[in-house]
Formats: C-alpha cells, sequence, structure tokens
C-alpha cells in the first residue's frame, strides 16, 4: 500500500479498541440479566424517579400499532358483548362501573422485559360479564376487539374466566387514561401484558381461538408470564 | 471565498460517499430507536410495526457503505490509518490531557498526521459499537437463534449502548459543527493547504489536481 512515511506502522489501537467493544459486548450480553434486576431493584427504592431516565428504565411504555387512536370517554363509550351469548348487549362506561368491581395488585410483565411491580388494576370481572350476557354451550373462547381499529386478542373460555381477568376501569386507583388504552381495557393478570388489549371495545364468544394481532406476529397464544414465549419471568399471578 | 490553488484533496469521492451513507442510515436508526424508546415521541408516532421495520432494515444497512467502500484504494488506505496510532497520536493525546487539567492559554501542540488521535479513536468506537449494537440487534429480532436469558442481555446491552451511541454522535456533529474547514472538506472533498498544514501538521496530501474531486460549483463553499 502506498501509505506515507510514518502511519504504516504503529501501534494497531484501532484492532484492540474494537475487540474489547465486541468482548464488553459479549460480557454485557451474559452479565445483562443480572444487570437488568439489579437497575430494576435500584429503581424499585429510588424515590427521586431519576433511574427512570436511565436506559432499560422501569415503567410502562406506550406500544401502538396504528398511528392514531381516538378518543372516547363516558358520554360515547361503548362495550359489545356478543357471538354465542344468550343475550348480547352493548354496556356504557356507567353500566360498567355499576358492576361489581374486583381489585388486583400485581406485576405487569411485558414480553419485551420490562416488569412493574405491584400495580393495581379495578375493573369488572369478565366472568361476571360473560355469565350476565349467558355463554351457549359449545362456546370454546373469547375475543377481543379494540377501537383501535386493528388491535385483537383471544383467550380460551377456561382463561376467561379466571378470578384474575378484568375489564379494567382503573389503573393505580385512577381512571385509565387513553395513552394506558383508557378507558377501559382488558387485564390479564397471569399472561404478557400484550394479552391485556388496550381500547377495549368489543367481546365476542367464539366456537375456537383466534389469535389476536401480536399472535399474527409470532407471539405464543397462551402467554403465561414465565411459560411461553421463550421466556423465564416470575409468574406475575 | 476559497483559493482553488490553495486547496488540497482530503477526502475523495468514495470516501464522501461511505460517510453520507452512514450517517443517512444512522440518523435513521437513532429516529426510529427514539420513536420506539421515548414514551413521548412513541405516543406521536404510533405505527409501532413499521416503525420497527424502518429500524430493523437501516440497522442491517448500517455496514454495507463501508463494505461498500472497502473497494475503494482511498476508504482502505484511510482505514489503515485510521487503524493505527503513532507517537505523535499519544503526544496528541497527553496535549489533551494536559489542557483539560491547567486551563492555560498556551495550548500545547497537538500534532496529527492525516487524522488526529481524537478523529482515530471516533472511528474505531464507531467500528466496534456497530458491531455490537448489530449483534444484539440481530439478537433480539431473530427471537430464536439464541436462549432467552441471552435476549435479555442483548436488550439490556442494545439499549445502553445506543444511549451512548447518541451521545457521541452528537458529540461528534458538534465538533463538526465548530470547524467549518473540515466540514467543508468532508463535503467537497477539498481543505486549504493553511488549514491542513495547522490541524494536521505531519499529514502530506497527495498532489493530486483538486478540480478531480469536485465539481468547479462546489469551491465557495
Amino acid at each position: 500500500m502506498d501509505t506515507t512515511h510514518e502511519e504504516d506502522r504503529g501501534t494497531p489501537v484501532g484492532r484492540r479498541v474494537v475487540l474489547g467493544l465486541l468482548g464488553l459486548g459479549a460480557a454485557g450480553v451474559a452479565a445483562g440479566p443480572f444487570l437488568q434486576r439489579l437497575e430494576s431493584g435500584l429503581a424499585e427504592r429510588d424515590p427521586s424517579g431519576l433511574t427512570g431516565l436511565l436506559p432499560g428504565n422501569n415503567g410502562f411504555r406506550y406500544y401502538s400499532v396504528v398511528t392514531s387512536v381516538p378518543e372516547r370517554d363516558a358520554t360515547n363509550y361503548t362495550l359489545t358483548v356478543d357471538g354465542l351469548v344468550e343475550r348480547p348487549a352493548t354496556h356504557r362506561l356507567a353500566d360498567l362501573q355499576a358492576m361489581p368491581q374486583r381489585r388486583l395488585v400485581k406485576d405487569v410483565q411485558c414480553v419485551t422485559g420490562w416488569r412493574v411491580p405491584d400495580t393495581p388494576f379495578e375493573g369488572v370481572p369478565l366472568a361476571h360479564l360473560l355469565d350476565t350476557a349467558g355463554v351457549q354451550p359449545g362456546a370454546k373462547a373469547v375475543r377481543f376487539s379494540c377501537f383501535d381499529g386493528a388491535y385483537t386478542e383471544s383467550l380460551t373460555l377456561d382463561q376467561a374466566r379466571r378470578d384474575d381477568v378484568l375489564v379494567a376501569l382503573s389503573l393505580q386507583d385512577k381512571p385509565i387514561t387513553h395513552d394506558h388504552g383508557g378507558p377501559v381495557r382488558l387485564y390479564v393478570a397471569p399472561m404478557y401484558f400484550y394479552k391485556s388489549a388496550k381500547w377495549l371495545s368489543g367481546i365476542t364468544v367464539t366456537d375456537e381461538v383466534q389469535p389476536g394481532y401480536w399472535e399474527g406476529n409470532g407471539y405464543d397464544v397462551d402467554a403465561w408470564v414465565g411459560r411461553s414465549n421463550g421466556r423465564v419471568d416470575a409468574p406475575t399471578s | 471565498m476559497r483559493r482553488r490553488a490553495e486547496l488540497v484533496l482530503r477526502f475523495t469521492r468514495a470516501e464522501r460517499w461511505v460517510h453520507r451513507a452512514t450517517a443517512h442510515v444512522m440518523g435513521v436508526c437513532l429516529a426510529t430507536a427514539g420513536c420506539l424508546y421515548l414514551a413521548p415521541l412513541a405516543e406521536l408516532v404510533g405505527n409501532r410495526p413499521l416503525v420497527v421495520t424502518l429500524h430493523v432494515w437501516c440497522g442491517l444497512a448500517l455496514p454495507v457503505p463501508l463494505l461498500l467502500g472497502l473497494g475503494s484504494r482511498a476508504v482502505r488506505t484511510d482505514a489503515a490509518r485510521l487503524s493505527r496510532f503513532t507517537p505523535a497520536d499519544w503526544q496528541w493525546l497527553r496535549a489533551v490531557r494536559t489542557r483539560a487539567c491547567q486551563t492555560r492559554p498556551m495550548a500545547a501542540h497537538r500534532p496529527a498526521g492525516k487524522f488526529n488521535a481524537g478523529q482515530k479513536l471516533y472511528a474505531q468506537w464507531t467500528l466496534g459499537s456497530m458491531l455490537v449494537i448489530l449483534g444484539t440487534g440481530l439478537l433480539m429480532w431473530l427471537t430464536h437463534l439464541a436462549p432467552p436469558s441471552w435476549r435479555t442481555g442483548a436488550t439490556f446491552v442494545h439499549d445502553w449502548l445506543a444511549a451512548a451511541i447518541a451521545v457521541v454522535v452528537a458529540g461528534h456533529v458538534r465538533m463538526a459543527w465548530r470547524d467549518r474547514e473540515s466540514r467543508l472538506g468532508m463535503r467537497t472533498g477539498l481543505v486549504e493547504r493553511s488549514w491542513a498544514e495547522r490541524e494536521h501538521s505531519y499529514w502530506q496530501p497527495v498532489r493530486d489536481d483538486p478540480a478531480d474531486a469536485a465539481p468547479t460549483g462546489d469551491l465557495t463553499g
């Protein structure tokens, strides 16, 4: 090569820096699960909330699969229950608020890794809505639709009847805001959070499980925390 | 107005293309990362699957300009220059450290070849961090490639490294912002001889006809 004069030779610092970074990266991947727990533990005990600014921070993250989601409130929100039921119904927000409520305080675990500890959700047990509608014999599953116009989710009837599955009206003891999927979202405590569909607008009882939005993109249909999607998180419920 | 007779060739067309293409792809990676990661931006943009697709493909494209550029002798020569430290580079680092410690107005002499030690370190960081961010990104994307604990680790490294890259790129842009001649060198390929002698005293520019390197319209900067 016709590189000039003294620059031909010299210490191969470039190779050292690049190999060093590769080594650090590999060590980081190996130690990552431990470091991530350490960081989450630190964030839990940090009253200033400054750790929330760190990369890989704790806390909810906003995921939406569409460009914009219409806002709904008590005046125009409705939840329809239909499909294989005796009494199809359309509930307004006030109707849901008048039904029996249950409050659950559990961790929220996202399939992408973040976890929010001890998060209170309150709302109508899904089983109550199904009983009110009267599920027909032969029904096997429940499909959920959302007023963002794109997201869908599903549960088997047995999963839907669990007492830790809610049609949630409040999060952290406040009405659910639009960004968190309000005014009404699904809350499936024992499963990864993508099952807890935001902006819930429809519950349809079906004769078979119809995989939802993310399941169509490769995620597990039975999304038990710690027992699916190739992850080993501690169960949430 | 720059006088053509006083200009020397710093970067060939291939080198400038590699720089510009890498910068654009990296820019899209950082912008889409912001839209996936920062809550206010994520709320504004939504459309997660589209943003993810854009991010993944631009990430995969990161090393492509450099790999294509290696077909050019000038790129290979500069890559070799960037990879090695000469005695002048150690002296440059010492001078920077001395100046950081004592705020004397008399700046210590900072010798440099075509690239100074800081530029070399930046280039080496860019290559190393690019490989790591690409590797961890692949682990996150191709979920069946490795056990799940690797994916947690890869996510952790990817998040932190991305933040570091954003900071370092901001520093890179700031340095360029403060040195117009250096910026012109990357845009037109040509720099003033007096600037080269001052900033890169050990560099002996190839005595090419500068007219090869850039259309004359660019010369006024």
